[in-house]
């Protein structure tokens, strides 16, 4: 009997301390990435500054310059457009979902857009290859008269915004519905119309929710390297317009792996540009983290 | 006015579910006309490895390629959904304390909004680092950070989602912690396993942590140390070929990688009802 008591006891002692130590390994990697990509980054910080690498466009390899504000803005028109088109839609679906729709409609576009979420980069940029990148270059040329290959900013803009849709739809469809009943119940009671209740009364209540939703498909957005290395068109220098070719931070990485090696300053450089990209991640969580706990106060129902 | 309000915004809200709707049914449409069609054409690339001269326009197909997949995903799966299970049970408050477990559930945020092609540097330094050429073992533990973080998130949801009353009776059974968090697990497990497979897809889709780490295999992955590639890898690749065989050939690898997708969300849905049965409503 005692020896059975020992045994669990035991059992429960040693599930202790594995645990800790999974958990201080999961510190343990996070600062390790970090340190990593801050050494891997020095060569290049010694030899350019910080200042001079973000605001310099400079790229060339012999000369040992490396200046990524072609790719910064590249990163930056691209996410901030997509965010533009993919917002306003996705809140405005995923109300009808939540709101409007009867329950066979709202469980067969929620199933659908749940597999959809899955769906991995590189078919998205697969297919925008294949049909987006003729059309662009066809619809500009025919209505605009503007030359451009279709391998362009406003491609890759329009791509990521249809692969962030489905991420941030189900989220914010997840936060409506964790809003208790009562209160549509009692503002529609008033006299409100269903959009009246939605914009007045969800919207604060599920806000902090839609705000993380936003984020979360901005990160996505932001981070997204395959489909984008596909259909920007790979040039880095600044986009003149919306219809030149560019070049994001992630895939700068990517494209410009093959002479990563051979150049130690290079791969420098790019691990540097994986650092700056990290930092972001780290900026935007916090910043989002705050927001939402600003927002839960103040909205408090 | 109120109605006429109503009115317009209903009509937007039908107009962007269209609007969300639309490319995606292209998106899978084009897929499975185009992926499909090769296949069918060609039905043999599924099985076969790439003969000489493959990237352009050679002989063979991409089994490597699936093989290379499977080899990554599956043990990284397997070694990153015990740990995150793990965590999850760490992060529930029976082992410890509330500003820790605040502390690592924000490093966990952070992982979980990295971009996959940091991981991919990430080994890549330590490849550098050990001057080693990229091989199947540094996918696999570049899958694994990936999944890591989304497997952890999941499991960590549902494990929060067992009612208290479950902790509450096990521990005035006089239940030791480890006991409690089995009978959790257990409670959690349609949550977990959803979470494990959204994270298999993850890792089966994405090319960004892997196209550094894996070397470019062109034959089967011979052992750990060999290189390999991956489906969204080739696909990445040859998607610009200038031969239309080869480009063929990634419309096949993405169709492929769709089918997967959906079987994967059947099974979930499948493991999802089983397991229920340790939930009592």
């Amino acid at each position: 009997m005692k020896n059975r008591i020992y045994s669990r006891l035991l059992k429960d002692h040693m599930a202790s301390h594995i645990l800790n130590l999974f958990a201080f390994l999961i510190v343990l990697f996070f600062f390790l990435i970090l340190v990593m990509l801050i050494t891997k980054s020095v060569p290049v910080i010694r030899k350019n500054s910080i200042a001079e690498l973000i605001f310099s466009s400079k790229w060339d390899t012999d000369a040992k310059q490396f200046g990524f504000f072609p790719a910064i803005i590249g990163t930056l028109e691209v996410t901030l457009l997509s965010m533009l088109f993919a917002i306003p839609v996705s809140m405005l679906t995923a109300i009808y979902i939540s709101e409007y729709a009867s329950s066979s409609i709202k469980t067969s576009i929620s199933a659908f857009i749940d597999v959809l979420s899955g769906i991995p980069s590189v078919v998205f940029g697969l297919c925008a290859l294949l049909y987006l990148v003729p059309a662009v270059s066809m619809v500009m040329k025919k209505i605009f008269s503007i030359q451009t290959t279709g391998m362009c900013v406003i491609t890759a803009s329009l791509t990521l915004s249809v692969m962030t849709l489905p991420v941030i739809i189900s989220l914010i469809v997840e936060s409506l519905q964790l809003v208790p009943k009562e209160l549509r119940e009692v503002s529609l009671s008033l006299g409100a119309t269903k959009w009246q209740s939605v914009k007045k009364i969800l919207f604060r209540a599920a806000g902090p929710g839609i705000i993380s939703a936003i984020l979360l498909g901005f990160g996505r957005a932001f981070g997204e390297t395959m489909a984008v290395a596909m259909i920007i068109g790979s040039k880095n220098k600044i986009p003149v317009s919306v219809f030149s070719a560019g070049e994001t931070l992630p895939s700068l990485i990517v494209n410009s792996f093959g002479e990563m090696m051979s150049v130690p300053l290079q791969q420098s450089a790019l691990i540097f540009v994986a650092l700056i990209l990290f930092i972001i991640v780290m900026v935007t969580n916090s910043v989002a983290k705050m927001i939402n706990i600003r927002l839960s106060q103040k909205w408090r129902y | 006015m109120k109605y006429l309000e109503e009115k317009l915004v209903k009509f937007l809200m039908v107009f962007s579910v269209l609007l969300t709707l639309t490319p995606l049914i292209l998106i899978i449409g084009i897929t499975v006309v185009k992926g499909g069609g090769a296949l069918i054409n060609n039905p043999e690339i599924l099985i076969k490895v790439p003969g000489p001269k493959y990237l352009l326009g050679g002989e063979g197909g991409f089994f490597h390629a699936i093989m290379g997949s499977f080899y990554m995903v599956l043990p990284a799966t397997i070694i990153a959904s015990l740990f995150a299970v793990a965590t999850a049970i760490f992060l529930q408050l029976d082992y410890s304390s509330r500003i820790y477990a605040g502390y690592i559930r924000i490093i966990l945020d952070i992982l979980w909004g990295t971009p996959s092609i940091i991981y991919g540097v990430f080994i890549l330094v330590i490849l550098i680092f050990l001057q080693q050429r990229g091989c199947l073992l540094a996918g696999i533990f570049s899958l694994t950070l990936l999944e890591f973080p989304i497997i952890t998130r999941y499991a960590d949801e549902a494990i929060s989602c067992v009612p208290k009353e479950i902790r509450e009776n096990t521990y005035s059974m006089g239940a030791t912690r480890w006991e409690t968090s089995v009978i959790k697990i257990r409670y959690a497990l349609p949550g977990i396993i959803a979470g494990i497979l959204i994270g298999l897809g993850r890792g089966l889709g994405d090319a960004a942590a892997v196209i550094f780490t894996t070397g470019t295999g062109n034959s089967l992955p011979g052992g750990l140390l060999q290189s390999a590639t991956a489906l969204p890898v080739i696909i990445y690749q040859q998607a610009n070929s200038f031969y239309v065989s080869v480009r063929d050939q990634a419309y096949a690898a993405s169709f492929l990688l769709i089918v997967l997708f959906f079987i994967i969300n059947v099974i979930s849905r499948h493991f999802y009802a089983k397991f229920s049965k340790y939930v009592k409503g």
